[in-house]
């Protein structure tokens, strides 16, 4: 059967105006607050637990357990952070949300405050999305406007503030202690964990950081309860997802499908297959550091969170790249090292020198300068970055690196045999 | 810091022009901490002179109540504050792996050779500046760059010379 789009988060993209408050209002939005509002905060954390979401900005964290670690009874605030920065390459979903329906996200965010007993939101976003962040401050002056947010949100005695906060150009600051870092006016270096955030966040206080994607899922699972959420995926990854989809393929974009469909189907049927009618060479699944997949392994692989583990790499992001036959393997993932390279924060030694040393010895071997040894030492220097780092970054260079060597390394050693580029003219 | 930036505004002191000052007046309600106010502070003075200089981050230090090397570290952190004024267009080009797989390399090569600049430079005229950047996130519809706050996507060589010959 054809892999198809389900429209649960997308329901308003293509219609005129979606991103308006009265569009959004005639197409349901805003219709589940006021259910939200007459359940207890614990209900709601039960009913997001029970629905099997899990964290749709790469890490894959089942949403309502991550809720329900908050402190209960402190003298303290709690902060909801979104998770609008966007920078794992490949993944360019949750802009879609803000551009086509910000009002799902403030929705979402309304009831994830009344669930959590927060009254302070902070979006971030990236810098460069300067456009998105203008549609965002738009959106929450609308809802401002209209009495949804403040003092008393939509009616309740309840206050709910938003603030956008915009990011400046760092990858890292998708990674969550970074960004908090960076809401608190600092560089964008990860905190150790634990203390984990939801009990010391941002400003020293209990806080819970959620993507885009999966905060904008809240008011469905509010609506059709934890099976009708269920009704979608599988057992263990329960609902929908936007991929977004880009490299050699006829029709790159962002599609929502339920988990668990194939990925051989959903590149063929939505993505229009390998562009130019060439070989499918590699496929990268869910976002840069996700390890590379072969053309073998795409066969019979599945676009839920288990499946993709099975096959050795990560659903992530569901940032899916994908690679045609005339790819240079060496080349591709020198370009994903210098990224790597670039964005690492500098606080942590495997990081900082690692990420830069990689992508030396991989430039070299592109170049034709390259000799044998190079790659067990490439496989060496990898398992001497991932775990023995304060965040992930480090371990995201490692990743691609390894399964590029590992799956891919006969064009590695041509490199350096025929002591150029094959690829190249 | 390299011996090309401009740190200073000539000794010119740096205040919040009225609309930035009302930005700011509400950004103070927002935060229960003024040193929060560093990364939205820093986007305000560049919306206002178009680069940082040391004198305003002196200003800002003053003004949310931290030791001006916590300015100075977010600004020089950061890809996105320019330390030096920049070009009336600043073109930013994505030469990340999704872009790079639908010809990013080709368009990054056009511009320099229609520019008449390398990435990291300036023309003299202060008409352009061009930079290469890491992914922004437009991965579905690349090749692209930013130009100064808009995306142009799905470029090609003509669709370039489209875009510089309706510059204004």
């Amino acid at each position: 059967m054809a892999v198809q789009e389900v429209k649960v988060l997308s329901a308003k993209y293509g219609i005129k105006d979606s991103r308006t408050l009265a569009v959004a209002r005639a197409h349901g939005g805003y219709s589940q607050i006021e259910k939200a509002f007459s359940m207890e905060p614990a209900q709601i954390v039960e009913m997001v637990k029970a629905s099997g979401l899990r964290g749709r900005g790469g890490a894959g964290f089942p949403t309502g357990m991550k809720w329900s670690f908050l402190p209960k009874g402190l003298d303290k605030p709690t902060y909801l952070c979104i998770n609008s920065d966007e920078s794992e390459p490949a993944t360019f979903k949750d802009r879609q949300i803000i551009e086509n329906d910000p009002h799902m996200l403030i929705e979402g965010i309304i009831i994830t405050c009344w669930a959590i007993n927060s009254h302070d939101a902070y979006i971030y976003i990236r810098g460069e999305f300067v456009r998105q962040a203008e549609m965002l401050n738009t959106a929450i002056d609308e809802a401002y406007a209209a009495g949804l947010l403040g003092e008393k949100a939509c009616g309740k005695d309840f206050r709910v503030d938003i603030t956008v906060h915009r990011g400046a150009g760092a990858y890292v600051c998708g990674e969550e202690t970074a960004l908090i870092e960076s809401i608190e006016g600092k560089k964008g270096q990860p905190r150790s964990k634990p203390p984990f955030p939801a009990v010391v966040g941002l400003f020293q206080c209990p806080t819970i950081i959620n993507n885009v994607q999966t905060i904008a899922s809240v008011p469905y699972i509010i609506e059709h309860g934890a099976e009708g959420y269920r009704k979608f995926g599988t057992e263990k990854s329960a609902g929908t997802f936007l991929f977004g989809i880009s490299g050699h393929v006829n029709k790159p974009g962002v599609y929502e499908t339920e988990l668990g469909v194939s990925m051989k189907g959903f590149i063929e049927d939505l993505a229009g297959g390998v562009w130019k009618n060439r070989k499918l060479k590699a496929v990268i699944p869910g976002g840069s550091s996700t390890p590379i997949m072969t053309p073998k392994e795409v066969e019979t692989c599945m676009l839920d969170y288990e499946s993709i583990v099975e096959h050795g790499s990560m659903l992530g992001s569901g940032g899916i790249v994908v690679l045609d036959e005339t790819v240079c393997m060496v080349k591709s993932l020198k370009n994903l090292l210098y990224f790597y390279h670039h964005e690492s924060c500098g606080q942590c030694t495997p990081c900082r020198e690692g990420t830069g040393w990689i992508y030396k010895i991989v430039s070299n071997i592109e170049a034709g300068k390259g000799k044998m040894s190079d790659l067990d030492l490439l496989l060496e220097l990898a398992d001497n970055m991932e775990g023995k780092t304060v965040c992930v970054l480090s371990g995201a260079a490692a990743m691609p690196t390894r399964s590029y060597i590992q799956k891919f390394r006969h064009e590695f050693e041509e490199h350096i045999k025929l002591g150029k580029c094959p690829f190249a003219g | 810091m390299s011996a090309e930036v401009k740190p200073t505004r000539a000794n010119k002191p740096f205040v919040f022009n009225a609309e930035n000052e009302a930005k700011f007046q509400k950004l103070l309600t927002r935060y229960p901490d003024t040193a929060a106010l560093n990364l939205p502070g820093l986007w305000l003075i560049q919306q206002q002179d178009g680069w940082i200089s040391y004198e305003a981050m002196e200003y800002l230090a003053e003004r949310i109540n931290i030791p001006v090397t916590q300015v100075y570290e977010v600004a020089t952190f950061y890809t996105m504050y320019n330390l030096q004024p920049v070009g009336k267009y600043h073109f930013q080009v994505c030469r990340t792996l999704s872009c790079e797989l639908r010809g990013g390399e080709e368009i990054l090569a056009h511009l320099t050779k229609k520019l008449g600049i390398k990435p990291g430079e300036t023309s003299k005229d202060g008409r352009y500046t061009l930079t290469k950047v890491e992914c922004l996130g437009s991965c579905g519809s690349g090749p692209m760059f930013q130009l100064n706050d808009d995306y142009h996507e799905w470029l090609t060589v003509e669709k370039v010379d489209e875009i510089l010959a309706k510059l204004p």
